[in-house]
């Protein structure tokens, strides 16, 4: 194995993971490039506010609703897009609303949770809602089918792991379910609950404030006619995570630290029993053509060749800089591959210029969807 | 961690913990309400309630006296914030909360970690960026919203990671001529001192950008070509900034 495309042979969905800072958004434009390429109807979405994706795929902005991209913006770059290329960027917010109105039984219970100021902040801000939204989104594109394939760039958790468990955290903070129970404005539940719950409420109510306590409640109370719907929805979104047709591809850097956490987070999908596709390492440095013995006097043979003894010095110092940063680059990638138990991971090497544009998308491209030769031949003619 | 160096991973659970022994005197009490599991539960499902006491910590730990027992008293205090994205929210989080309490005693502590976090003679931010297009767009969009939204001062942003100019332009036209007429290791060695000097023209390029887009003064870190970073390149660091 392997390459990106064979990877995701007849999957529904995409989902790269890994943990802030490795390149996630760029490899996902890219993965969704290169499958509309080969003749897919592909929508990337984002959840990443920092509009890196609309960037990259060279939109100037990007919505709640799938747009799609020009193919001719390719051309240029001498990729043919055969299939479709859409993106989109998630509002967790709008999305909220939406999952809110569509689940509601009636306007006022809608009008209710929407205008709650516990549910206000929860949607905007709350840690996990847009993991959750994410989800949610992800869901609805894939039931209304209008996709072939779906590449979903998760949010820049510090924690890869948090991305998988914020959903379920925060269905439990809605279902709420033995809380609204000690909140009923009758002040039964605190006898029935027993003298500690209801000291305990009453100390919590004491630090946070009386009304802050009672707006929760509000919002439990509106939200119970909801819960159901809500808690249905979520396990069919979990099948969906689980499905054969979903790939998880982790992505991360070379470094000791993103390794570990790459690791990591194998290790929870697998516990969980979500599919794992592969691994993809980006900036990579590739150690330099296979050196045929003659390392040794390297720095005469430059002296020699350049006739500037302080730039032969120059450039086999910097030389010998960028063998280390490969040796560890190499060293993290075995330990990667040995924990992972795969062959099959993906390197993409550390371009010279940095990438943020369609040309830069391109090239990405090409190491995704090279076999492992290729991928060699293309860094040694550059190394 | 060396002489007057002392470091502390905030752990929101301990601070939530330490936080309810701060506010309650009787010790019965906090035990049953440690125990309590509606008491977890509210803690855990009241949104930011983790952010505002992980920054009431923060707090505590820059005061001349400190709450905790036995706390040492600290000249500076040096966070190590989230990224970007999670960075102003977490920042903006006891404004929000001391809208959504708007009375008691947390409503009045969140409104005091506020003016903590924008008293501009007291507390700074120091942006940290890469020399690359997206973190320096990135980084001024924060400084932005930092300074307009938050309210907080900008001390000064850095640009981490920056590659060392090794080669002259001239130079690099010597070594493109040397990569062609050469194979094996030399051809390898001018293809990387190649690759760093595109590299350094254009992270030059991307400080240049930074340097006219914020308003802070811009401070640069060296890339540091070791596997692997320790103490020892922290110590390096730091002399760089004096």
């Amino acid at each position: 194995m392997a390459n990106v495309g064979d990877i995701l042979e007849g999957k529904g969905i995409c989902i790269c993971a890994g943990s802030g800072g490795v390149g996630k958004t760029t490899t996902s434009a890219a993965i969704a490039v290169g499958m509309a390429a080969r003749g897919l109807k592909v929508c990337v979405l984002t959840i990443d506010p920092a509009k890196r994706l609309a960037d990259s795929l060279g939109l100037k902005e990007l919505g709640n609703e799938a747009r799609q991209v020009d193919p001719a913006l390719f051309a240029t770059q001498s990729v043919e897009i055969e299939g479709e290329l859409w993106a989109m960027m998630l509002d967790a917010k709008a999305t909220f609303d939406e999952l809110v109105a569509r689940q509601a039984p009636d306007e006022e219970s809608r009008d209710r949770v929407l205008g709650n100021r516990i549910y206000q902040q929860i949607s905007n801000a709350l840690a996990g809602s847009q993991e959750y939204m994410a989800m949610e989104k992800l869901f609805e594109l894939h039931t209304e089918g209008r996709f072939d394939l779906l590449v979903l760039d998760t949010p820049p958790t510090r924690n890869a792991l948090d991305f998988l468990d914020a959903p379920r955290r925060l269905m439990q903070f809605i279902e709420g379910r033995s809380l609204r129970v000690f909140m009923r404005p009758t002040g039964l539940a605190a006898k029935v609950a027993g003298r500690g719950a209801s000291v305990a409420l009453s100390v919590f109510k004491r630090i946070v404030g009386f009304d802050l306590l009672a707006d929760l409640a509000e919002f439990f109370n509106a939200f119970s006619g909801m819960v159901d719907g809500f808690q249905a929805r979520a396990k069919r979104v979990n099948s969906l995570l689980a499905d054969r047709r979903t790939c998880f591809l982790v992505v991360c850097g070379p470094q000791g630290e993103p390794v570990d956490e790459a690791v990591y987070f194998h290790r929870k999908l697998v516990e969980a029993k979500l599919p794992f596709g592969g691994v993809i390492v980006n900036k990579v440095h590739y150690p330099a053509e296979r050196l045929r013995g003659d390392g040794g006097d390297l720095g005469k043979t430059l002296v020699e060749k350049l006739g500037d003894e302080d730039l032969a010095g120059r450039v086999a110092e910097n030389f010998a800089d960028y063998q280390a940063l490969a040796e560890r680059d190499a060293t993290n990638i075995e330990r990667l591959a040995r924990e992972l138990r795969t062959s099959g991971v993906i390197r993409v090497p550390y371009l010279d210029e940095d990438v943020h544009d369609l040309a830069g998308l391109a090239e990405i491209n090409r190491y995704l969807f090279a076999s492992n030769e290729q991928r060699e031949a293309i860094a040694a003619g550059r190394a | 961690m060396a002489e007057n160096l002392w470091s502390i991973s905030i752990d929101p659970d301990e601070s939530m913990r330490e936080y309810v022994l701060l506010q309650l005197k009787v010790r019965a009490m906090r035990d049953m309400l440690f125990r309590s599991r509606i008491f977890n539960y509210l803690a855990a499902a009241t949104p930011g309630l983790k952010e505002l006491v992980t920054i009431g910590k923060i707090w505590e730990l820059a005061q001349p006296n400190r709450k905790v027992k036995q706390g040492r008293e600290y000249d500076l205090v040096i966070v190590d914030a989230p990224a970007t994205g999670h960075g102003i929210g977490f920042l903006q989080t006891p404004r929000t909360f001391a809208a959504i309490a708007r009375v008691g005693p947390i409503h009045s502590q969140a409104q005091q970690l506020d003016r903590l976090i924008t008293n501009q003679k007291n507390t700074g931010v120091a942006i940290v960026a890469l020399p690359e297009e997206m973190p320096v767009n990135e980084s001024a969009a924060l400084e932005h919203d930092l300074r307009t939204d938050v309210g907080v001062a900008v001390d000064r942003v850095y640009m981490n990671g920056l590659y060392p100019e090794r080669f002259s332009n001239e130079e690099a036209e010597r070594l493109v001529r040397l990569a062609e007429g050469e194979n094996g290791s030399v051809r390898a060695a001018a293809r990387a001192a190649l690759s760093e000097h595109n590299r350094a023209r254009s992270q030059r390029a991307q400080l240049a950008r930074l340097r006219r887009r914020v308003e802070a003064p811009v401070k640069t870190l060296p890339f540091l070509f070791e596997p692997e970073l320790g103490a020892e390149a922290a110590r390096q660091l730091a002399k760089r900034l004096g």
